[in-house]
């Protein structure tokens, strides 16, 4: 298999633009080969993603593996070094999945204005972006792959969205666009403070490549922090990220919460703690309170919210917040809760939001105060609801719990270099953060599910479950499932590539 | 005493020229006729002066000619090659609209040649006077074109506004470089340049520079100097437009280039302040203001004055050190490379769409995306390339010019950095309101039958986006194009 040692990384990063390319071809009129053609490269790229977690030698999880490294721009040095280690792999396969159970989901009821063609072209190329992403292990092809995936997304918003379509489409660009341009400069900086001038992500994380002030590096943390923090996002940089989830279409908004979302705190744990670890020491308060000021912060909103996604919406800033407060310990314990709780809330929140998709679809509504009775008017709808409501609180068993619990376990020891008093203090913080979030899930999910079937519903005929929608979500569930039982699935990967990252903190 | 002449050196310009004739010619042998066969040869003629640019490049030697006065030099080759694929492109693009709007084709081509013969001269000249003579051949004929829609006020308007800051900008220009000629007691650059770093009466030397770098500051449009490029672009003929706002436009920058890093260089006290400012209130005056048009022809004025602010960034930060200035120097030539692929293929979109809609107004791409999905996407990929979203080519022009700022890394480097990257999210506001009209709204125009586009404006256009995807994935080639120029 040395052919696929090489180039299978290759494969699974341009599979999906290649797949994109072939659905421009198709006749406009036939939409059924261009929904063959989208299933074809998803379902090729999770192959060769599930290849790559098979041949992926465990014992080496520590390392770069399926390494390239080829020249691309010389002239600024830049080369095109894709790898995977033990942190980026998992993401890597949850990307390759969600986006192949989106194809499927879509596969007869594409949001108005229809035309799949289009969709799901935009949707391969949202998988190129994802998978580059995790890859890359150069600034320069980082920031690329980071911000292909930036146009899709903003069509996807504009194009299928809700009634306040281009309000929030253009929100999440311009945030996202701002964040990165000041990404870019600081990437920039990088290179001209390193000795020999150079992007690579392996290079610069050694020690003694980068010659610079304290202060200068800093600054450039800075840069990289508004860019990663706006992608994730951190309160106080949050703002876009209701409304884009609530106006997106449903597949928009899995995409968007189980992997778009990543690609931020994997670039703090990929590029920004790695390469600056003394800057990271400086900052690391300052992650960890925005952190749990964004746990508190997003319950709080959570419990206000009248609309189904908007609430789930604002769950991810909570969620996310614990997956920061892993980060910002700087221990390898905090990473591989923070690497967890991003796979567990891809899986989750990508699940909680088909849910409210296939709800708005029924009710054509998701006003909570409106919905009501689930369990009776569609009761499998209804158990699965209350199965990922349960999972995204936390619920031990599930693979929320294992995000959260250690999250805020890690929080009792950070990094030798970071305040104890302080870090235990975001852990009773964020312990209420997680009391918070039983409170909102569990308060939507009676209102929604349970009680009686409200008269406005009561002679409607609520479909349960429909056989699309049970091929799209049963991989979600069985992998919550499998998760909560069996965390070291993920942990055995993470582990030793968190170690890695965090040698320098004395972790 | 005659000059030697260096035949090889002169050859492109020579091809050029040679075509010039022949369209006159042919145009008046066809007298009454179909005037096509002007447009092609016009066309062949500017690849046909590509093959000796060719030669020449793979030559690699460098030629001077005249005293000094004249040289062929790896950066002239780098432009002289762009400066006929714009005019191939903008030819291209321009035959259909020049046919059917019944004006005076073999003039038309005759005029656009013209120019293009002296930007190749200008790529070449390193003399006060040559430039001058360079910049003049440039400026006149563009005079005439932009009024080439003769009935239309609004063209009459372009022309005669364009016409008047030309000349104004010239006349000040004239002025600077009198005052250099006195400094130096020569026109040549390379002796402008050891004058100006050594001369005494620092105030005269100031004035030199500022007024001839005003008189460039009005070529390319930058703030404070750009009041006659909105109404230009806007009253004239759309090929025209995109010619003034690509070639002509770059026309100017490469003579700022010539006088900045060959002649006033050693005084970069003078200057680098002075396009500090130029690069900061271009960028950031022009781009409030094209937030607020409604025509799309305008908002890419606006937009070109904005891009003209990035070009200049560079210059605010070159003489920081010799590597600085290098990276700000190819910044510049790749900036101008890719800008001309992304501006040429929009200008072609937005003529392909006007077939249609017979106006310019942003509201009339609306619904684009529903009739003409092909032409709503090429129009996204020009548009969101000049934002510089990656992975379109736009990036790496934006990219290059954050790479000579902090090349320089001063305080005063960074801080018009951080002003360029803020102003690169407002471009993306604009830009991104023609995506909204043609992806998110419903058509406004009664006809959506799909658009029929001529042979050759849709060659041009697809060659402009095969350009913008390639270098977007690939920029390798522009750079290593960027890097030739500085050796």
């Amino acid at each position: 298999m040395e052919w696929f040692d090489s180039w299978g990384l290759t494969l699974a990063i341009f599979l999906p633009v290649a797949g994109a390319a072939a659905i421009l071809v198709v006749p406009r009129a036939d939409e059924a080969t261009q929904k063959l053609v989208a299933l074809l490269f998803t379902g090729a790229t999770l192959a060769v993603s599930i290849g790559l977690l098979a041949d992926f030698d465990y014992d080496r999880a520590s390392g770069l593996q399926f390494e390239v490294n080829k020249s691309w721009i010389d002239v600024i040095n830049s080369r095109y070094h894709i790898g995977l280690d033990g942190i980026s792999l998992p993401l890597l396969v949850l990307s390759a999945v969600v986006t192949l159970l989106c194809v499927v989901y879509s596969w007869d009821h594409f949001p108005e204005p229809h035309n799949p063609k289009a969709f799901l072209a935009l949707m391969l190329l949202l998988e190129t972006g994802m998978i580059g992403t995790f890859a890359a292990q150069d600034l320069i092809l980082f920031f690329i792959f980071f911000e292909v995936v930036l146009l899709p997304m903003y069509f996807m918003i504009g194009v299928w969205g809700g009634p306040n379509r281009e309000y929030a489409a253009i929100k999440f660009f311009l945030f996202t666009l701002f964040g990165s341009a000041l990404m870019l400069l600081s990437f920039l900086a990088l290179y001209f403070k390193s000795d020999p001038h150079t992007f690579d992500i392996v290079a610069l994380s050694q020690p003694g490549v980068l010659e610079m002030s304290k202060g200068v590096g800093s600054l450039i943390f800075a840069g990289m922090f508004l860019g990663f923090g706006i992608k994730v996002p951190m309160f106080p940089f949050h703002t876009w990220l209701p409304d884009a989830h609530t106006e997106a279409p449903t597949v928009g908004s899995v995409i968007l919460a189980a992997v778009l979302l990543k690609l931020g705190t994997y670039g703090f744990i990929r590029v920004a703690l790695p390469i600056l670890p003394d800057a990271a020491e400086d900052w690391a308060p300052v992650i960890g309170t925005l952190a749990v000021i964004g746990i508190i912060y997003g319950a709080l909103a959570c419990l206000a919210q009248t609309d189904m996604k908007r609430l789930i919406a604002f769950s991810s800033v909570a969620h996310m917040g614990f997956v920061m407060l892993g980060i910002a310990t700087l221990t390898d314990f905090g990473i591989n809760a923070a690497v967890m709780g991003m796979v567990a809330h891809g899986l989750i929140t990508g699940m909680l939001f088909f849910l409210a998709g296939s709800m708005q679809e029924r009710y054509g509504t998701r006003e909570i105060a409106r919905l009501g009775g689930l369990l009776k008017s569609a009761p499998r709808l209804g158990w699965i609801l209350g199965f990922t409501a349960m999972a995204s609180l936390g619920l031990p068993g599930l693979a929320g719990f294992w995000g959260e619990f250690p999250a805020i376990l890690s929080a009792y020891q950070p990094a030798a270099a970071l305040s104890e008093v302080w870090f235990r203090v975001f852990m009773v913080v964020a312990a209420i953060g997680t009391v918070l979030a039983a409170g909102y899930l569990l308060y939507m999910y009676q209102r929604v599910a349970m009680g009686a079937v409200p008269a406005e519903w009561e002679d409607a005929h609520i479909h349960d479950v429909h056989t699309p929608e049970w091929i799209a979500w049963t991989p979600l569930l069985i992998g919550i499932l499998v998760i909560g039982i069996f965390p070291a699935l993920i942990f055995e990967m993470t582990d030793p590539a968190a170690q890695v990252v965090t040698k320098v903190f004395g972790g | 005493m005659t000059p030697t002449i260096d035949y090889h050196a002169f050859a492109p310009e020579l091809v050029l020229t040679g075509t010039i004739v022949l369209v006159l010619l042919v145009d008046l042998v066809l007298e009454g006729r179909d005037r096509t066969l002007v447009s092609r040869i016009a066309a062949l003629g500017t690849l046909g002066a590509l093959v000796p640019v060719l030669t020449l490049g793979a030559d690699g030697a460098d030629r001077t000619m005249f005293g000094g006065a004249y040289e062929v030099n790896n950066f002239s080759l780098v432009l002289k090659a762009f400066f006929l694929i714009a005019a191939y492109v903008t030819i291209l693009i321009s035959v259909d609209y020049i046919r059917e709007g019944d004006y005076h084709q073999g003039e038309y081509y005759f005029l656009i040649l013209v120019a293009v013969l002296g930007m190749m001269i200008m790529t070449s000249a390193r003399d006060l006077i040559t430039i001058f003579v360079a910049l003049e051949t440039i400026s006149i004929p563009t005079y005439m074109l932009a009024g080439w829609r003769k009935h239309d006020a609004r063209s009459n308007e372009a022309a005669v506004k364009y016409y008047i800051f030309g000349v104004l900008s010239s006349a000040v220009m004239l002025y600077g470089m009198s005052l250099l000629f006195g400094v130096a007691q020569s026109t040549l650059i390379t002796e402008v340049a050891s004058a100006v770093a050594e001369f005494d009466d620092r105030a005269i030397v100031i004035v030199g520079i500022a007024f001839t770098i005003v008189g460039f500051a009005f070529k390319v449009s930058a703030v404070p100097f750009h009041f006659w490029a909105p109404d230009t672009y806007e009253g004239a003929p759309t090929p025209v437009t995109a010619f003034l706002s690509v070639a002509s436009k770059a026309g100017g920058f490469v003579a700022l280039m010539i006088v900045v890093y060959y002649g006033f260089f050693a005084a970069s006290d003078t200057w680098q302040p002075l396009m500090w400012v130029l690069a900061a209130l271009s960028m950031t005056v022009a781009n409030v203001i094209a937030i607020q048009q409604t025509n799309v022809v305008r908002m890419l004025a606006y937009s070109s004055v904005s891009q003209a602010g990035f070009m200049l960034v560079p210059f605010a930060v070159a003489a920081e050190s010799a590597a600085a200035a290098e990276s700000a120097f190819q910044a510049t030539v790749v900036y101008m490379l890719i800008y001309g692929a992304m501006n040429l293929g929009a200008f072609g979109v937005v003529m392909a769409v006007a077939r249609r809609t017979r106006s310019g107004e942003i509201s009339t791409f609306a619904g684009l995306f529903s009739y003409a999905p092909g032409l709503a996407v090429l129009m996204s990929v020009f548009l969101f390339s000049l934002a510089g979203v990656p992975p379109l080519a736009g990036w790496f022009a934006k990219f290059v010019v954050f790479r000579a700022v902090l090349d320089a890394g001063t305080t005063w480097a960074v801080i018009l950095g951080v002003v360029a990257a803020v102003n690169s999210v407002i471009a993306f506001f604009y830009y991104a309101g023609v995506a909204r009209q043609m992806w998110f709204q419903a058509p406004a125009v009664e006809d959506t039958s799909p658009i029929r586009i001529p042979g050759a404006l849709a060659a041009g256009v697809a060659l402009m986006t095969a350009v913008v995807l390639v270098i977007g994935v690939y920029p390798e080639f522009f750079a290593r194009l960027g890097e030739l120029t500085t050796r």
